[in-house]
């Protein structure tokens, strides 16, 4: 029948040489890939061809590579998310119209083969890869910056966060062209991901993008706990901090204690894989449930890992835009505080299908319930900080209605799934996926899209183009409630998710609908690359000298944009919870004198090198190449211990250059 | 039923109207007991939570509107940040409401337990004391559903009947993949799992040709693991279990092995009679002779560990 229960041992002598690797695992015959792979290539190559022609690769190397300056791992970590929201959106999209066509006599053009794939990939994609990127680039940007930080706690070690990140996305498209991704659901739930259901390479492409990512996220989850403890400027008390720097820190408190059990059960997964072990198998004392408890233990964690900042951004964004003090500051942040623990006692809603009894099933509901009171404090939070206030109708004050009207429908149908019996019939259906759509679309993404468009001024020195940031804006709206509310219909036609062909006719309307809507969610992605090429284009029309173009409250708008590269020549003194608007009232004038030089942290390729290497690791470890994989691990220890011998790390920016920097800005200003 | 049909090719014009007028929307008109008390449990909690979302989302656009930069008659108070009573009824106010909801959620999962053998037929009539739940013991294959009805001593593979207003017990287990069972008109779903057993109680109402399906995820066959689930009367449905009898032919140990295959878009299969003790086999993973049952296996630890047989 299908290939996926053929033998996986084989005796060809190449395979000492190339594990399961060989010419077999490349999809030449599905036209779809071929064609991807075209574009990809062609794409890929003009692009190599005009770094080259334009000898940009030193300075990309020595600018952005290498560097542990957190403002440009943030950006790198912006164009990873953006660069994998195209695929993710792509998957996305080819679902879409399979489904919109797949009824009766007609199969749609994706084989279950193919559509299993795509499903799994769109899930973990926008989940890791862009979702993620987006929050840690933006917690990695701002961070810093409002704690008055000349850099994070560990800048190398965020280098390598990031590469270990991009490693992880770097297999995920490898998995496009050389043998398969996993069929298995975004959280490759066993037995079906189990050696005997799945001996592919797909769930092992899965198992180590996600490990490779995981080290450089739970690493830069560290990182940025320890910034924001120990690094803020003088003055900043805890209750001092702005709204975005708090929920960074409980995000990142999240991912520490989150991600470890990630990366646990996915051990225990590839143990059984690889050593035929039975932690999650049907026999032999094997048991799938403790793997579904455990990947929910991280994973409802993980959905308020990228809610939280996204909170924080809306809440600088409201109170910029509105002209006016955030409302309710110390509820705001026990909001956040609780959320943060009860994320921790809610994973079994998940799952309160599996057979629990209804005790365990009604706590599980209720704790789930009781997170909407502190979420719903945040929302009344934000609308008493618009009441009275004077609000500007830029695209970022744009995208935080729009978000606040569609997160509270996305809370209530999160709620309604809460119910456990009410879950019993809407588990599983699309209106569980449009309960989530509506979330992390009408949150997340429209926080990121919010976020990018507030600091673009601060990271590039001009403002982005409102005409395309609007028409972006509207056109991810009205995507938005096309592409999901007949999901929510056809949930309660008691249809269920990852099902590839339909016989009932009644329900296609339904699709063609949703799928009209994701190519209008199509057209404001389109309309946002647009929108950074004319920006771009316009940048002198659209400069800001000031570095504070929104009458900003918090203290990255106290320097220039871009900031310099130590940020703050003098550390900030804070008085209040909007130090740089406290500042801006009591007349603030940036000093002349008296510049010291600066300590600053060195460039480095350690973390490119290192996550190299782990590519090639991970790379070996899915195809069986035994002797690659002992070789990349031997030199990726060999590695670490020499990058530890490397003593010049640090460097002083001598104090005439910061003179000569500071006394610029000043001219500009003055 | 046609009308409805045509309505909804109508509808989708206006979305509103659509998801208001329903559009075969079985999950929220079923034609069983229990998952009628779902969906009357669906619309009380989004009833109560409307009562808090609707001024918030009126709420949103007026303050955007009255407060927009230029309105200059607006109040405009830059600093005023804080107001306890304020404060006090942001938090009470979702308090509240979850509180009642959190009481409905209690009462309503264990009333609604899967588990819990049924007390009544439907809004008006209590199951009455001399009657017994038919038992149906599921198996989700490799991509197929494998039905016993152990009273009957019967087997089906992808058709299900059960007559009208009998009490259902329904014991569900699986060969290899997790795997949901789920008839929308009939009950929630539940999850079915290798070397395990979950239980579902239900009763279908209607008479009818209901669809039946597996809601989680199980590879390549998913798609196509559907079954018809025939709510009959007792006539009716006598007949079909004679049909059964009549049309199938034994469920053996070689005809169940070759059934445990893999295999995709099954036809209906009857069995007359079933090797005894099957189902107990495939959940206790002991189909093939000299493999040892976990329930044994299971025993023999606890002796082993000195912790005694009995619970």
């Amino acid at each position: 029948m299908s290939s996926s229960f053929s033998s996986t041992t084989s005796s060809d002598p190449t395979s000492a040489v190339f594990g399961r690797l060989s010419w077999d695992s490349i999809p030449y015959h599905d036209p779809i890939i071929v064609g991807t792979f075209a574009v990809v290539a062609i794409g890929g190559v003009a692009l190599l061809a005009a770094l080259t022609k334009y000898k940009v690769w030193g300075y990309l190397w020595k600018e952005w590579f290498t560097s542990i300056d957190h403002k440009k791992i943030g950006v790198m970590y912006m164009v990873l998310g953006i660069i994998m929201l195209l695929r993710g959106f792509a998957d996305a999209i080819m679902m879409r119209l399979h489904q919109a066509m797949a009824f009766g006599e007609n199969m749609g053009y994706l084989p279950p083969d193919h559509y299993d794939q795509i499903f799994t990939a769109h899930g973990v994609i926008m989940i890791f890869f862009v979702a993620m990127p987006f929050v840690v680039g933006l917690m990695n940007y701002i961070v810093p910056l409002q704690i008055g930080a000349r850099d994070v706690a560990f800048p190398f070690l965020n280098n390598f966060s990031f590469w270990m990140t991009a490693s992880g996305a770097v297999l995920i498209m490898l998995s496009l062209f050389v043998g398969e991704f996993a069929k298995s659901g975004w959280l490759a739930y066993p037995p079906l991901t189990g050696i005997l259901q799945s001996p592919g390479v797909g769930v092992d492409y899965y198992i180590w993008a996600l490990q490779i990512a995981g080290v450089g996220t739970l690493l830069s989850g560290v990182n940025f706990v320890v910034t924001i403890v120990k690094m803020r400027a003088p003055g900043m008390t805890m209750m001092k901090m702005p709204v975005f720097t708090w929920t960074a820190l409980c995000t990142n408190i999240l991912i520490v204690a989150s991600f470890p059990i990630l990366t646990a059960v996915l051990a225990m997964l590839s143990l059984d894989r690889y050593l035929d072990m039975h932690f999650f198998t049907n026999d032999m004392g094997g048991n799938a449930m403790m793997y579904i408890n455990l990947i929910w233990i991280w994973g409802h964690p993980e959905v308020y890992i990228l809610i939280l900042p996204i909170f924080g951004v809306f809440s600088e964004i409201v109170s910029t835009y509105s002209g006016k003090r955030l409302f309710g500051y110390s509820s705001m942040v026990y909001a956040t505080v609780v959320i943060t623990i009860l994320s921790y006692l809610v994973w079994l809603h998940h799952f309160f299908t599996m057979g629990s009894g209804p005790t365990v099933n009604s706590f599980f509901g209720i704790t789930t319930m009781i997170i909407s009171i502190p979420t719903g404090a945040k929302i009344f939070n934000w609308l008493f900080t618009m009441y009275r206030g004077r609000i500007q109708f830029d695209v970022p004050m744009l995208w935080t209605i729009g978000f606040m009207v569609t997160f509270v429908i996305g809370g209530m149908t999160g709620v309604m799934l809460a119910v456990p019996p009410a879950d019993f019939v809407l588990h599983n259906s699309l209106f569980l996926i449009a309960h989530f759509h509506n979330v992390i679309i009408g949150g997340v993404v429209f926080g990121v899209f919010a976020a990018i468009a507030y600091w673009y001024p601060k990271v590039t020195g001009y403002k982005l183009d409102p005409f395309w940031g609007k028409a972006s804006f509207w056109c991810w709206l009205i995507g938005f409630y096309l592409a999901f509310m007949p999901l929510y219909v056809l949930g309660l036609m008691g249809v269920t998710r990852r099902v590839s062909h339909f016989e009932d006719a009644s329900l296609q309307i339904w699709f063609q609908i949703a799928a009209v809507g994701a190519v209008l969610i199509g057209i404001g992605i389109a309309c946002f690359l647009i929108q950074l090429y004319v920006s771009y284009k316009k940048r002198d029309q659209l400069r800001d000298e000031t570095g504070d173009p929104w009458n900003g409250r918090t203290l990255e708008w106290s320097t220039s944009s871009p900031p310099p590269q130590y940020n703050f020549a003098f550390t900030p003194r804070v008085h209040d919870n909007d130090a740089w608007w406290q500042m801006k009232q009591h007349g603030y004038k940036a000093p002349r004198e008296g510049f010291t030089p600066i300590h600053m942290p060195k460039n480095t390729a350690a973390g490119l090198v290192l996550s190299g290497l782990s590519t090639v690791f991970g790379f070996a470890m899915i195809w069986y190449i035994w002797w690659l994989a002992g070789l990349s691990f031997a030199a990726l220890v060999i590695c670490t211990i020499i990058h530890t011998f490397n003593y010049k790390r640090d460097y002083y920016i001598p104090v005439e250059e910061v003179e000569k920097v500071e006394r610029q800005r000043a001219e500009v200003l003055a | 039923m046609s009308t409805s049909r045509n309505l909804c090719k109508l509808l989708p014009t206006s979305a509103l109207a659509a998801t208001l007028a329903g559009c075969d929307m079985v999950v929220m008109s079923p034609s069983g007991d229990i998952a009628r008390q779902q969906a009357d449990l669906i619309i009380w909690s989004t009833l109560l939570m409307l009562i808090i979302i609707v001024p918030v989302i009126l709420l949103i656009f007026l303050f955007a509107w009255r407060y927009r930069a230029s309105n200059r008659e607006a109040t405009y108070k830059p600093d005023w940040d804080h107001s306890t009573t304020l404060e006090l009824v942001i938090w009470a106010a979702p308090l509240a409401i979850i509180i009642a909801l959190g009481a409905l959620t209690w009462v309503s999962t264990h009333k609604l337990d899967p588990y819990r053998p049924l007390d009544r037929i439907d809004e008006e009539r209590l199951v009455p004391e001399h009657v017994e739940h038919m038992v149906v013991e599921v198996v989700a294959m490799d991509w197929k559903w494998l039905f016993f009805y152990p009273e009957l001593g019967i087997a089906t593979v992808n058709e299900m009947a059960a007559p009208v207003d009998r009490p259902l017990q329904f014991k569900i287990t699986a060969t290899t993949m997790m795997n949901a069972f789920y008839i929308p008109e009939l009950a929630g779903m539940i999850y079915a799992m290798g070397g395990m057993e979950t239980q579902l109680h239900a009763v279908i109402n209607e008479e009818g040709t209901f669809e039946g399906f597996s809601a989680n995820y199980s590879g390549e066959g998913f798609s196509q693991m559907r079954f018809d689930f025939l709510g009959l009367s007792e006539g009716d449905f006598a007949q079909w279990v004679e049909r059964v009898k009549s049309q199938g032919s034994p469920l053996s140990h070689s005809v169940y092995k070759a059934l445990e295959k893999p295999s995709i878009d099954d036809p209906v299969r009857y069995y007359s009679e079933v090797m005894p003790g099957l189902y107990d086999a495939i959940l206790n993973r002991c189909v093939d002779p000299g493999e040892v049952c976990m329930k044994d296996l299971m025993k023999s630890h606890h002796h082993h560990h000195g912790e005694g047989a009995g619970e």
